[in-house]
């Protein structure tokens, strides 16, 4: 499976780690990359803030260069960018006036992008669509036996829906899923897919250090061992910030925050050398000591007592345990 | 003079403005039923002077400059809980966004008290347009040395961290084709001044 | 296919009466203009006189056709006012006073096709004229008709044994007619037999329901088929014969006594998704409540020990009555009933709150949905009437309750779901007087119309019960500070103060949407009548008719035609009974000859046609290798007459000559008024196909 790939400026440096699993595991899954030539920054949420058809315009050329150098089927691993890509797409396609100002700027650059023409997902999404878990089962060599992770998807690859949604945008449960297939033990991570304060870090960070607190709390009162990330700001607040939630609440939080990619990698018998071990603020090798060898035995099911009432359960994909 | 404008502008003008300035299809603010899902949810809420429904109500009485000096769309997210749970399928993530360039041009987020959220903008979009990418290191020192002199010193500590982690560059990269760039983004400036939507392209 | 008519134009002197319909239709069009036009233009195609009045409808205007029909000769009468579905019997009935047989009148609605929709006058005059001008020349193709008289069968089929349907039933059977009531359920009762008390009043809804139950048991003209399931539809209004499966109980009616002895002795016990909402057990044989009717318990094969794996039989072995009542051999059966009208009572189906997960049910225990509620605080539900969370032993301390959950939500449900706010009320007191907890309750905006509603919500306001106005966010068990520690916390903008709160509390109450039938879609195409787009059965008329729909003989009632409380359902329940009542008081009915017939020695036999008809109304005889149309069954929708490739099916009003005739008519004129097509004027015509 061909596919074109825009890094994004995270992933050339600061979420590296990301990069380096993601290439790492990549050929495993029968995926091969094309870097798009010459790609330029998505504006973040920054550039639209300021102004609109810029920052489509910018987008745009990204998507232009893409449809000019045939790579139709884009993967974006950044959840920031994966939106704005995917958006301004859409965006252009349900707005003709849009798209007719951004291709008159396009114009200006000698480019030209028709709305439709490039199909831009998330690296999960494509992992989890066209690679599928039965592949991915079918690396693993290692599982990640007795790890207990929280799957933290963030906001913006389950939200806003710009595309037929491939999960809740609420409460998805594909990388609970993937993770499950890893052999790790998934907990049922309540706030999975709220806010990690996002550029609040710059802005105001009181704001943004309570965002993250209360991920970290939650995650910590469900006895995770770590959090799993798809995105390279979601984990760089979560990782880089909780020294900083530390100071600012009294607290003493030790949570590892690693990328999806880099679990996969692990569980597929990678050394941890090619998948950007070494790169976090949180220490993760005493989290990672508890993979086990073997399975651990099935949790004990608590029988309910005689008088309590029956409960629902939410449909799962894969009838696992949440 | 503030007072003025807010006298005169029909309670409908401002609410067609904000529409005009917020692209992608229809934004549906005026089908807001006041329900306050969007403050429920919003995780900075807190921080906010006016709820986002709030923030909707003084949009549909015209009060113009309130909404404009106003620190709700500043201290956005972008999480978008609000626009997929709201009951009306309104647009807010994005009538967010037309908020902050409307009270860009208007200067009135001098006033909100979150003034630091546009320049941190400038500054990154400095970046990219002078690069095509952005450069987290020298975002960070440029930004933080401007506005927190002494809190750029913890910035500095963190900078080296990330440094030593490899996780940052020492100098920005520039993209190859710069001009390409630079001719489309002045071009979509010229339009985006012509129109003159308040960026709604 | 030709765009002219297929034989010589007929001879006709044609009236035309175009009505102001006060400013309704003379605000927006020059009706004294289109009238003059239409007298002077459309003179060669037979219009010997054109009028304008203001309310045509008026006796005075009917007197004014009667007299032009018996002074001016008037042999076909055009009428361009309202929508047909107003007024064309008002009119054809005009005809028939002045001795023209009624089907030689044609309605042009110039109020709701043009008045109504436009702005432009000089538009909208010339788009009247151009109608007027189409019906002038369909209407010289209309032919005398008789109407089809049927003969009315006095039995009626109620299917759904909720509330509005046992209403039905009663009404008709007490006014001396039979009844058939078929109900898919073991039992009778509906909804409202899970529920504990009723808004406004607060009475036992058992206390109430159950004696309506027992006479729908007992009542010598009613047959009561529960466990069963409508197959099949056929006929039409009076004679309609309708297919029953009656599933198999296993059990034999006749010689049980109802002692539920096998009920005790059986070693299944499965969760009760049905009458308990999820919320209790059951047996694999069951009654669903002790006050069922019919009595008779039932088998559920699926969890059964015997049906599953051949073994047990504990049911039969300790069946008291000789013979044994359980008959593991039993089979479905199929039965044929002839009836002549169809009430459709088929009720709602409850909004799956998992689809809104953010709101916690399926993931926090002591979330629970509206109907769960009502089963917890049944005197007869699971624990006895006691309010405790999903242990079934702790009593909550603070309730929350969140009203519109997949209602006014364009996500899920667009409509408003009529019930919730009084339910919700009606909780709010409930779990007051039960547990004396703090209650919350969480709105959009309060809706208590109708009698005593609002004195129950100052009464609750009253008890204490706290009110927030604020649609919630999200309930949850991310605890984020000390006091929210093991609570669920529901998050909320309360909208009046403008702040974000988070409300720790033991129990959630959602008052989930009330949604169309799973299958309504289903149900309506097998009835032959039509869902509107939120999936609800659609009424004649919303205002006017709400209890018919637009096909004969089938009428609805209750929440199968949109949410509503027990007194609106009640209310329809004896509607659509005294629709039916009136109907067989007739003992015949005239039904509009407006038929589809086939033109055999055109007919291929292709037999395209053949599974289009949505009243079955068409079959291909074999010996003849043509297709034929039963005039009876065939209510003239037109879908067979559009698809005949070879145009060998012609409808009556809707011939092919007269579709073209009025196309002709109304290509005569452009958008601005000006004639751009010459019509075959009338003395071109040949001989007159008839005086």
């Amino acid at each position: 499976m061909k596919y074109g790939y825009y890094p994004g400026c995270s992933l050339e440096r600061n979420a590296i780690a990301y990069h380096e699993s993601a290439m790492a595991v990549a050929p495993l899954l029968g995926i091969e990359f094309t870097e798009l030539e010459d790609w330029n920054c998505c504006g973040a949420t920054e550039y639209i803030s300021l102004h609109a058809l810029p920052a489509y315009a910018l987008v745009g050329r990204n998507l232009a260069l893409a449809a000019q150098q045939q790579l139709n089927r884009m993967v974006a691993p950044c959840s920031a960018c994966f939106i704005n890509l995917a958006k301004t797409d859409k965006y252009m396609a349900d707005d003709p006036r849009l798209a007719r100002l951004v291709n008159e700027a396009l114009a200006a650059g000698g480019l030209h992008y028709k709305p439709g023409s490039v199909r831009v997902r998330h690296l999960f999404q494509v992992i989890v669509e066209d690679v599928g878990f039965e592949a991915v089962a079918a690396r693993v060599v290692k599982p990640l036996y007795n790890l207990r992770v929280a799957p933290y998807y963030g906001c913006l690859i389950v939200r806003p829906t710009l595309q037929p949604p491939f999960d809740d945008p609420e409460y998805p449960t594909s990388l609970d899923r993937l993770l499950r297939v890893l052999g790790a033990k998934v907990v049922d991570f309540p706030v999975k897919t709220h806010c990690c304060g996002g550029h609040m870090t710059q802005i105001s960070e009181a704001t943004a250090l309570e965002l993250i607190r209360r991920l970290l709390k939650n995650a910590v009162d469900y006895q995770a061992d770590m959090i799993v990330t798809l995105c390279p700001m979601c984990q760089l607040n979560l990782d880089g910030y909780q020294e900083e939630v530390n100071k600012h609440f009294g607290t003493d939080y030790r949570l590892p925050v690693l990328y999806f990619t880099q679990l996969m990698g692990l569980a597929f018998g990678l050394p941890p050398g090619v998948l950007g071990f070494g790169r976090e603020f949180v220490d993760p090798t005493p989290a990672l000591a508890k993979i086990g060898a073997e399975p651990p035995a099935p949790d004990k099911k608590e029988r309910p007592s005689k008088e309590a009432l029956p409960m629902p359960a939410m449909p799962r994909q894969d009838g696992g345990e949440p | 003079m503030a007072v003025s404008h807010a006298a005169r502008a029909a309670p409908t003008d401002f609410l067609a403005e904000v529409l005009a300035a917020t692209p992608g299809g229809d934004p549906r603010l005026d089908r807001c039923i006041q329900c306050g899902t969007c403050g429920g949810s919003c995780p900075s809420a807190a921080d906010m002077d006016h709820t986002p429904r709030q923030l909707f109500a003084l949009i549909f009485a015209g009060m113009r400059d309130e909404v404009l000096r106003s620190n709700t769309f500043w201290y956005c997210v972008s999480c978008y809980f609000c626009t997929v749970r709201c009951p009306q399928e309104v647009h807010i993530t994005d009538i967010m966004y037309a908020l902050k360039r409307l009270a860009i041009r208007e200067g009135l987020y001098r006033e909100s008290g979150a003034a630091e959220a546009p320049a941190f903008a400038e500054t990154y979009i400095d970046y990219v347009e002078n690069y095509g990418r952005s450069f987290e290191l020298g975002l960070a020192t440029r930004h933080h040395l401007r506005h927190h002199p002494l809190g750029a010193i913890k910035k500095v500590a963190f900078g080296m961290e990330l440094w030593r982690k490899g996780r940052i560059d020492l100098t920005p990269k520039r993209i190859k084709n710069m001009a390409q760039l630079s001719a489309i983004l002045n071009k979509a400036k010229e339009l985006e001044a012509a129109d003159g939507r308040g960026g709604g392209a | 296919m030709s765009t002219t008519p297929l034989s010589p134009k007929p001879r006709a002197r044609i009236g035309v009466y175009v009505c102001h319909c006060g400013s309704n239709i003379a605000g927006v069009v020059d009706v004294k203009e289109v009238a003059r036009w239409a007298g002077r233009e459309l003179a060669d195609e037979g219009v010997v006189i054109a009028r304008d009045y203001q309310f045509m409808c008026s006796n005075l205007g009917q007197e004014l056709i009667e007299a032009d029909i018996k002074e001016q000769g008037l042999t076909r009468v055009v009428v361009a006012a309202c929508s047909p579905h107003l007024h064309e019997a008002t009119f054809r009935n005009a005809c028939q006073r002045a001795g023209l047989n009624p089907y030689l009148c044609e309605m042009v609605s110039i109020r709701e096709q043009v008045s109504w929709v436009h702005t432009d006058r000089e538009q909208a005059t010339a788009k009247a004229k151009a109608l007027i001008a189409g019906g002038v020349e369909r209407v010289a193709w209309h032919e005398p008709l008789e109407p089809v008289i049927v003969p009315i069968n006095p039995t009626t089929l109620v299917v759904g044994g909720g509330i509005a349907g046992i209403q039905a039933a009663l009404e008709i059977a007490d006014s001396g007619y039979p009844v058939i009531l078929v109900e898919r359920e073991p039992s009778i009762g509906g909804h409202m037999a899970q529920f504990d008390k009723t808004f406004p009043t607060l009475d036992c809804a058992a206390c109430i329901l159950t004696p309506k139950m027992v006479a729908v048991g007992s009542h010598p003209l009613i047959t009561l088929l529960t466990y069963s399931e409508v197959e099949r539809v056929d006929g039409y209004v009076g004679s309609f014969q309708v297919t029953i499966r009656k599933k198999a109980r296993y059990v034999n009616t006749e010689t049980c006594t109802g002692c539920g002895l096998c009920i005790e002795k059986c070693p299944v016990r499965v969760v009760d998704e049905v009458f308990e909402a999820g919320l209790g057990y059951r047996k694999a044989i069951y009654r669903p409540f002790p006050q069922a009717v019919p009595k008779y318990p039932v088998i559920d094969t699926e969890h059964c020990t015997y049906f599953q794996r051949g073994k047990c039989k504990a049911c039969q072995i300790f069946c008291p009555t000789q013979p044994k009542s359980i008959q593991f051999e039993q089979q479905d059966e199929r039965i044929q009933v002839e009836v002549g009208n169809i009430i459709l009572a088929t009720g709602y189906d409850l909004f799956d709150c998992r689809r809104i997960p953010q709101y916690g049910y399926g993931r926090l225990a002591n979330v629970y949905t509206s109907l769960e509620f009502e089963r917890l605080c049944n005197a007869a539900g699971p624990t006895g009437g006691e309010v405790v969370l999903r242990d079934g032993v702790t009593k909550p301390k603070t309730v929350g309750i969140i009203h519109c959950v997949g209602s006014r939500d364009r996500n899920y449900n667009n409509y408003c779901s009529v019930i919730c706010c009084m339910q919700s009320l009606k909780f709010a007191h409930l779990v007051k007087e039960r547990t004396g907890a703090e209650v919350y309750n969480f709105y959009i905006d309060m809706r208590t119309p109708f009698k005593d509603y609002d004195e129950f919500y100052q009464k609750v306001l009253a008890e204490g019960v706290h009110f927030v106005r604020g649609r919630v966010a999200e309930v949850t068990d991310a605890a984020r500070h000390p006091g929210e520690e093991g609570k669920i916390i529901i998050q909320v903008e309360d909208t009046l103060i403008g702040r974000q709160r988070r409300i720790p509390v033991d129990m959630v109450i959602l008052s989930a949407a009330l949604e169309p039938r799973r299958d309504a879609q289903e149900v309506a195409h097998k009835f032959g009548i039509a869902c509107s787009t939120n999936g609800w059965f659609i009424e004649k008329h919303p205002k006017l008719d709400p209890v018919a729909t637009m096909t004969e003989g089938i009428f609805i009632a209750g929440c199968a035609q949109g949410p509503k409380d027990i007194p609106a359902t009640v209310a329809q329940g004896a509607a659509a009974a005294a629709r039916v009542i009136g109907r067989i008081h007739q003992t015949r009915l005239a039904l509009e000859p407006i038929r589809a017939s086939v033109i055999a020695e055109r007919c291929s036999g292709c037999r395209i046609c053949n599974n289009l008809c949505p009243f079955h109304a068409i079959s291909f005889r074999e010996d003849l290798g043509v297709t034929e149309i039963n005039p009876a069954l065939c209510q003239g929708c037109g879908t067979c007459v559009a698809a005949c490739p070879a145009g060998a099916i012609t409808g009556t009003q809707f011939s092919n000559e007269q579709v073209f005739a009025q196309i002709e008519g109304l290509l005569m004129l452009d958008f601005s008024g000006k004639p751009v097509r010459r019509l075959e004027p009338l003395a071109a015509a040949a001989e007159p196909a008839f005086p």
